[in-house]
């Protein structure tokens, strides 16, 4: 299966032609999943406080994303449409509980502090979306695409969203000190400033999404719902 | 040529400019617009929304200036190691209004007004321009409801940005004055309470100077009633203070007395709608005799971390904290509140109703009303939805009786 797959693309075009590029850049912006599309939305607010939770939940998701579209692009053809659902599911769950046990075995403070939103990769929309809109209709280069591409789209705004938060509710940046020690009171904080609490509470994570959706839409207003 | 005139025909010469909106602000806040209905069947009115925010900014005034003094009041009383007691409100008023209280409240009252308006109306603005619409009156009020609304340390660099966030997020991306789903007031104020919680509550904030004492010899404190009460501490104000307005809270809102005539004001031009006052108390009262016959009943023993918020008496929960300046002059916010007469008395009556119990019930956020008229605003609307249902049905009973 795989090999006509890769044939057929082949034939057709070159490896990186301009839609398969797009494939790649077109969910960074202006297909979003998490801006435009909205998807994915509750592990955005969950695991952005800290910017290494963030980066690392982006690369967790860009392998199971690309991994299980390339699985069930190759499955296409022999899924029964009636069960696809739960063959997505299984290859899914398979995907996420090699993250999961890798993140434990090689990163645990880490693991621990992800808790079950790694698990939770399983529910992510983004995820069920590619395979059923993308995978299924297309064959695996390109499904591997779309799968980076769109992972790279979530992972963007999860690490635009870790960044501000980290910095301004924690004052850190993956865990250095860059506006100086609070306790110390050193650098930013000897005149006077104070770390923002609200950052790292849940209801700041959808404002700071709102606002890059603001920005987003406002430079780019064919963007704008009708 | 006056200098009404003079302000029209400049208008007239640089209009379409792209600072048009900014003179314009100024120039209808000075006088009566030029181009108002003058002939026809309209129906007029002196009070346009500037006028009518003016109103209120006046019945404000009289809680700014009491809360002034009573900056100082409260930072002498610290110093001097206990309030001087309390016989009768005129006796107590010569330790009160005092020159050097006077001083101490302008020099740390003041600054929250001018920074408050500042930010807030220069924001504004600058949406105004970009927008190209008028500038809205909208943060006339919410300039004035901030700084009382604060604990008089609050840093001033902590002000703004919560301003800024509360009128950007609060209310600009909304639509603007008028379309906002929360008070923009306390979304600054809540903004504030989350963000920088060290500042907002404790027996540290609401004293001037009792942050900069920590951990010296002079170190002062001052606590709420309703912080003493979740602390379990024995009151030291009596409840005639706490009316009178002599002790310890954010800047503008501990006198009971002159919110009450501030109250007045708004409900005899008719600005605030007595229907969300009076339901409001109500409310709150309704829900302090459900404890205080909780405590009757003895669910509750002494031991018990509630004890003290529920055995007070129910009708002082109107006296303390910022009960009364919220039912008063943000719970009768008119954009953020609910429209319809039965909705408004229903919406009243929860705001008070979840004020009291979230006071009670969460001692961690002892203002219970800043959260009761947040949860109520977004409820405002689907309250409105089921009284105009209700009388869409009622009527269309009606209907089907007579056509039977």
């Amino acid at each position: 299966m795989a090999e006509v797959a890769e044939k057929e693309v082949k034939a057709k075009e070159p490896l990186f032609s301009k839609q398969n590029k797009g494939l790649m850049t077109d969910p960074l912006f202006d297909n979003n999943p998490i801006t435009i599309q909205v998807l994915g939305i509750c592990s955005a607010l969950a695991i952005t406080a800290q910017l290494k939770a963030s980066i690392v939940m982006a690369l967790a998701v860009m392998f199971v994303l690309a991994m299980g579209n390339v699985v069930i692009s190759l499955m296409r053809n022999i899924i029964p449409s009636k069960i696809r659902i739960i063959v997505q599911l299984v290859v899914v769950a398979t995907l996420v509980i090699v993250v999961d046990l890798v993140l434990k075995a090689f990163a645990y403070e880490l693991s621990k502090q992800l808790s079950v939103f790694v698990g939770l990769i399983i529910t992510n929309c983004i995820i069920m979306g590619r395979f059923e809109a993308f995978a299924l209709g297309n064959g695996p280069w390109k499904s591997f695409l779309d799968g980076i591409g769109n992972a790279a789209g979530y992972g963007l705004i999860l690490i635009i969203v870790g960044f501000f938060r980290e910095l301004l509710g924690s004052g850190t940046l993956l865990g250095f000190k860059v506006l100086g020690d609070p306790i110390g009171k050193t650098g930013l904080y000897a005149i006077g400033y104070e770390n923002n609490g609200f950052m790292l509470l849940a209801p700041m994570a959808l404002i700071t999404v709102g606002i890059i959706i603001w920005i987003q839409r406002s430079r780019n207003k064919s963007l704008i719902e009708s | 040529m006056s200098l009404k005139n003079k302000l029209h025909n400049l208008k007239e010469q640089y209009k379409g400019t792209k600072m048009a909106p900014a003179f314009n602000a100024i120039h209808t806040f000075l006088y009566l617009p030029n181009e108002t209905t003058h002939a026809g069947a309209h129906v007029r009115g002196a009070d346009d929304l500037k006028r009518t925010m003016n109103m209120v900014i006046l019945a404000m005034v009289p809680c700014l200036i009491w809360g002034m003094f009573n900056a100082g009041y409260q930072h002498y009383s610290a110093i001097a190691g206990g309030t001087p007691e309390f016989v009768s409100f005129f006796d107590h008023l010569k330790y009160f209004f005092t020159l050097d209280n006077l001083l101490i409240g302008a020099k740390k009252v003041l600054p929250l007004v001018i920074v408050s308006y500042v930010v807030g109306l220069a924001i504004e603005f600058l949406f105004a321009v970009i927008k190209k619409h008028e500038v809205e009156e909208g943060y006339l009020v919410t300039g004035m409801l901030v700084p009382l609304i604060v604990p008089i340390d609050t840093p001033l660099w902590m002000l703004s940005i919560a301003v800024a966030f509360g009128v950007v997020i609060g209310k600009e991306v909304f639509g603007g004055t008028g379309m906002n789903v929360l008070n923009p007031a306390l979304t600054i104020r809540a903004f504030l309470f989350f963000a920088y919680p060290t500042w907002m509550s404790g027996d540290k904030v609401w004293v001037h100077d009792a942050v900069n004492r920590v951990g010296t010899p002079d170190a002062i404190s001052g606590e709420t009633m309703l912080g003493m009460l979740a602390q379990k501490k024995d009151l030291t104000y009596g409840m005639d203070e706490a009316f009178f307005g002599f002790i310890p809270g954010s800047v503008g809102e501990t006198s009971t007395l002159l919110i009450a005539l501030g109250a007045l004001i708004l409900i005899f031009s008719k600005i605030a709608s007595w229907r969300i006052i009076a339901s409001g108390i109500v409310g709150a009262l309704a829900m302090g005799l459900i404890f205080n016959g909780v405590i009757a009943q003895g669910w509750i023993t002494e031991g018990s971390k509630f004890y003290d918020l529920m055995n007070l008496p129910f009708w002082n929960h109107l006296l303390i904290g910022g009960f009364a300046f919220g039912i008063t002059f943000m719970a009768t916010d008119p954009v953020s509140g609910a429209q319809t007469n039965k909705g408004k008395v229903w919406y009243g009556f929860l705001i008070g109703f979840f004020a009291v119990m979230i006071r009670v019930f969460n001692p961690a956020y002892p203002e219970g009303i800043m959260l009761a008229i947040l949860l109520m605003n977004v409820f405002a609307p689907t309250i409105d939805h089921y009284v105009v249902q209700g009388n869409i049905n009622k009527r269309l009973k009606r209907l089907k009786v007579k056509t039977a």
